[in-house]
């Protein structure tokens, strides 16, 4: 692991402990309740994790359409186009936990490894289904008994099984003895998606992230960027061969797929890939 | 006026104010109290047993 992608790496630590900084709730199987839940972190963190000190963006958003009547959820498209602007995806390649998870498991030197699955072209999309159908359209229109019901946290996140379910379960008695067969199912996905990282270079933040998805949509005009000096570029490949979602040095950084993992930066031999602020170009 | 003519805002810089702007209609309408009242309760659905 070289320059831009360590610092990478210890950033995701950091931010994780930080943002799931809140022991006493890890070790009494209860969840922080004070004024930091106001706010939206800017990855995919279960506010139901023990530790977290802030809410996770896409559970708000469920929260807010779950509300009876329609309302714009103001304040979470608050936080997506302030995080969005400045960082794009680069919230997915240095802020997400779950992220964080699938690069660790990406490391363990089993079987041959894969940037993408077959169907890529097609499976790429998934994340914009989930998130119009679960995320919204679900969370508007499917009901559990007289309640709306936040679709994607109840039948698909894996961040919540990993980071909410699993330690408040361990640690709290009376959740661990409700358990049934929507745990089992959440579970085995989690399983699955863990395994399949193992192999596949984080195949939830590729294919079903409705997090991704939406700040995928900033990435061409978000702040951070990673800058292409096409003057100075050989066109060796050693950028695509580099990067784990498998970009051409054109697509990089103005994809929705880029989350701005760096390893282009690194890997490039003329330096002609930096990670930069975006600037005015001369006229 | 020549500065206002010269100087257009990039789209992040729109995409911040947008945001701004976002925050303000939330906090009028009371919204991020929701988002609060949600992300301090156990979430039954996020932990698969509601």
């Amino acid at each position: 692991m070289n320059g831009m992608n360590r610092l990478r790496f210890q950033i995701q630590i950091l931010y994780t402990i930080l943002t799931n900084g809140y022991v006493y709730g890890f070790l009494s199987g209860k969840i922080y309740r004070g004024k930091l839940k106001y706010a939206c972190v800017p990855g995919l963190n279960c506010y139901s994790c023990p530790g977290a000190i802030a809410a996770c963006p896409i559970g708000a958003l469920q929260a807010l359409l779950n509300q009876n009547g329609f309302h714009i959820p103001f304040a979470v498209l608050g936080f997506f186009f302030l995080f969005g602007s400045l960082l794009g995806r680069a919230v997915c390649g240095w802020l997400c936990p779950f992220g964080l998870a699938q690069d660790l498991l990406h490391r363990i030197p089993f079987f041959r490894k894969r940037k993408r699955l077959p169907f890529h072209r097609i499976l790429k999309y998934g994340k914009y289904v989930v998130l119009v159908l679960l995320v919204c359209v679900g969370s508007m229109f499917l009901f559990g008994g007289f309640a709306k019901v936040p679709a994607f946290c109840k039948y698909l996140c894996p961040s919540g099984t990993l980071l909410g379910a699993l330690p408040l379960i361990s640690a709290n008695e009376l959740l661990r003895s409700q358990i049934g067969g929507l745990f089992f199912w959440k579970f085995g996905i989690l399983v699955f998606l863990l395994l399949l990282s193992v192999k596949v270079y984080r195949p939830f933040c590729q294919y079903l992230c409705p997090l991704g998805a939406v700040y995928g949509w900033f990435n061409r005009f978000s702040l951070v960027q990673i800058r292409w000096e096409e003057e100075a570029c050989t066109s060796c490949g050693a950028c695509q061969r580099a990067c784990p979602v498998d970009l051409s040095v054109q697509e990089i950084s103005r994809s929705p797929e880029c989350i701005r993992c760096g390893r282009c930066v690194d890997a490039c031999p003329t330096n002609c890939l930096h990670a930069a602020v975006r600037h005015r170009k001369k006229e | 006026m020549r500065f206002w003519k010269n100087k257009r805002l990039p789209l992040w810089l729109w995409g911040v104010l947008a945001g701004g702007f976002c925050f303000f209609m939330g906090f009028l309408q009371g919204q991020f109290s929701v988002v609060w009242q949600k992300a301090a309760m156990i979430c039954l659905e996020c932990i698969g047993i509601g």
